[in-house]
């Protein structure tokens, strides 16, 4: 195979050079102190539902949110900040639903985590008023599949994270210094239109995504 | 399973598309499709300057890719390996192949599941993967329909555009276990989704295609709405993705505009549901994602397109689909018309080129060089040009060597014909008696004469009026001067 590699490099490097452009000015846009309006209408308009609550009240604001809804197994990182959260405010309550810890590696939860949780609460990195976008960093305390098994996503984003574009946050958090293992941008619930154009949710990952603004945050 | 083997596809464009033309319920489907697909991105490109500036950015990206290639394939290879992913190169689909049943074979892998993956259909893997005994099952919605089907993908976005509702729950009423017939479109949607949840979780393998490897920092860029190339390339131990050699860019700061251009020109959405980067397999402590993960480099035949500073710019092609959705040929005659992975205008140059003018030849000649795809290309493929030039190849004396199988539709009677041709309007002599001729005789010519018969097959043989304008101009008392 190392034929292959110095082959298809020699004959590359044999070909005439073109020039090389210059990039030339774009600026993405900005959205001031309407960011927050935009990403709500953004995220919104790809079937995400935004609540804004504040980060003492989120863990019995999504407790009735999920009653609402009839969920009762919610798949939780313990280690994580959000999940240590809802750890303690869940705990003391009977009728709060079945925590699922994420504790294990995969191969000992896939029974569980393919069929029978029925929401995952993750928390977000970073968030992308542009497009209505999470910026998700699984790790071993938030690992990828929490956002994407469950039928629900419930994601807890703290206001003040929020970004106008991809581009600004690249720059500014200088991501070309370390990429972490998965980074994910989120925007609404998997969807599809693959039968005539018609949209239909949930086609493998969440049918919702809904996602808590801590406003004090 | 999957579509036949293109071998045994009829080959010639020429003689399918009139096949295609005469088929009502496929020309609804591409003409429902199309539309829609047009107009919402139009609706996302209606801030003309805006348009303008990202377009240009985005072009300058894929040009800096090119421009640099060969440094920045190693630069890539560098930071994947460093990040722990094993890189694979291959100049041929058969190499490809042989490489991805080792990797899998190695790992003892029965099954696999794959998310949408051009390239894997250019390798027709599937059926290679088939003939050793590994069940490869497709997971995007619209791949896994044509699976069921046997089909191949007629649009490089959405590979089952040509079949409508009702094919569908026809289909899946007669596949699908337990499933009667639905034309309810989350029914159906439900139905899949309970029926490929089964086979992620068992899956030994997956297996993804990419859209932009990330050269400065070995980084995996995918995007999808559904999820399931997120659970193709998260949820078995193993990940394979495939790539060809151009799909780069350069550095992260090249990402968001691309990013922008890509869905927006390819279904009119901001950004797809999902945008997936990939930088290492699972590491110490993690609970999930892939223990290895492998990138296969494909060429074939791409480092030959490069070779030709014209044919190159084919290569900037971040496979959005919008030449296609625009294109007034493709839109009556769909993508299986084709025959080749890639249709419509994109495929019309990038197909002649990577399999051939010889077995490809008429493709470059399906177009009205009406210059809609030039106009929507978010990377400004100038494909109108990459057409012409082409055509030039392909009867081009002694073959040339640009493209493979150049000069390969050269005929000794469409060479003499545009000797003739070349003489009447060189020689005032020559024009004046073949004015005279044809007003004369024109008529006589039959309509089944070779060269005539290609222009009169589809169209009334013109008649010739009995003097040419300048014997009537004479007799009106018009001179020369």
């Amino acid at each position: 195979m190392s034929d292959a590699r110095a082959n298809i490099l020699a004959r590359l490097r044999a070909a005439p050079r073109s020039p090389l452009p210059d990039r030339p000015d774009w600026t993405p846009p900005a959205f001031g102190e309407s960011r927050l309006e935009r990403f709500r209408a953004m995220l919104g308009s790809v079937h995400g539902e935004v609540v804004e609550t504040t980060l003492a009240a989120w863990p019995g604001l999504l407790r009735t949110l999920l009653a609402e809804r009839g969920v009762r197994r919610v798949l939780y990182g313990p280690a994580a900040d959000v999940g240590a959260q809802l750890g303690r405010a869940w705990t003391a309550d009977g009728d709060a639903p079945t925590l699922v810890p994420y504790d294990r590696p995969i191969e000992a939860l896939k029974a569980e985590l393919v069929h029978s949780v029925e929401a995952g609460v993750t928390s977000v990195r970073w968030g992308i008023a542009e497009t209505g976008s999470l910026v998700l960093w699984p790790d071993a305390a938030e690992p990828r599949l929490m956002s994407l098994l469950p039928p629900l996503h419930v994601a807890v984003m703290a206001a003040s994270v929020l970004y106008d574009s991809l581009a600004q946050l690249v720059a500014e958090q200088g991501w070309a210094g370390g990429m972490p293992t998965n980074a994910l941008l989120i925007s609404g619930p998997s969807k599809t239109a693959d039968i005539e154009q018609t949209l239909a949710y949930g086609v493998h990952g969440p049918k919702d995504l809904l996602v808590l603004v801590l406003a004090d945050q | 399973m999957g579509a036949e083997p293109r071998a045994a596809v009829g080959n010639d464009f020429t003689v399918r598309a009139p096949q295609a033309l005469n088929d009502p319920t496929l020309r609804a489907n591409f003409r429902r499709a199309m539309d829609g697909l047009m107009s919402k991105r139009a609706a996302q490109f209606a801030d003309k300057p805006a348009w303008d500036s990202l377009r240009a950015r985005g072009a300058a990206a894929k040009a800096r890719v090119l421009a640099q290639l060969p440094a920045l394939l190693e630069r890539l290879e560098d930071k994947c390996r460093a990040n722990g992913i094993t890189v694979h190169w291959a100049e041929t689909i058969p190499e490809a192949n042989a490489i991805v049943l080792e990797i899998l074979q190695k790992a003892g892998a029965r099954t696999v599941i794959k998310g949408k993956s051009m390239v894997s259909e250019e390798m027709e893997l599937n059926h290679h993967l088939a003939a050793h005994g590994i069940q490869a099952v497709e997971s995007d919605l619209g791949e896994y329909i044509i699976q069921l089907a046997g089909e191949a993908p007629s649009h490089i976005v959405m590979p089952c555009i040509h079949k409508n509702k009702a094919e569908i729950a026809r289909l899946f009423a007669e596949r699908i276990p337990g499933l009667g017939y639905t034309e309810d479109v989350d029914a159906l949607t439900a139905a899949a989704r309970a029926e490929l949840r089964g086979r992620f979780a068992a899956a030994d393998a997956g297996i993804s295609g990419v859209n932009f490897a990330v050269a400065e920092t070995g980084t995996l860029v995918l995007v999808e709405n559904e999820g399931n190339g997120r659970l193709s390339t998260t949820l078995p131990p193993l990940h394979i993705a495939l790539m060809g050699i151009e799909k780069l860019v350069e550095s992260l700061e090249d990402l968001p505009p691309l990013l922008a251009l890509l869905p927006r020109s390819a279904t009119g959405q901001h950004i797809t549901t999902y945008v997936n980067m990939i930088t290492h397999p699972r590491r110490a402590g993690e609970l999930d994602g892939p223990e290895e993960v492998h990138l296969v480099l494909l060429d074939s035949g791409r480092s030959r397109v490069y070779g030709d500073d014209q044919l190159r710019d084919t290569l900037r092609c971040i496979r959005c689909g919008a030449c296609m959705n625009h294109c007034p040929v493709y839109s009556r005659v769909g993508g299986h018309t084709y025959k080749f992975v890639y249709p419509g205008p994109i495929g019309k140059i990038l197909t002649p080129q990577l399999e051939g003018l010889d077995c490809a030849g008429d493709q470059p000649h399906a177009s009205t060089l009406c210059n809609a795809c030039v106009e929507v290309c978010p990377v400004k493929i100038p494909i109108a040009d990459i057409l012409v030039r082409l055509r030039e190849e392909s009867v081009r004396p002694g073959g040339g060597d640009a493209v493979k199988g150049g000069g390969a539709r050269r005929s000794a009677l469409e060479t003499l014909s545009w000797r003739a041709w070349m003489l009447i309007y060189s020689r005032p002599w020559a024009g004046r008696l073949a004015a005279w001729g044809m007003t004369r005789f024109g008529n006589l010519l039959p309509e089944r004469l070779p060269l005539l018969k290609a222009w009169t097959s589809v169209r009334t043989k013109p008649r010739f009026a009995a003097k040419s304008l300048h014997e009537l101009a004479r007799e009106q008392g018009y001179c020369d001067e």
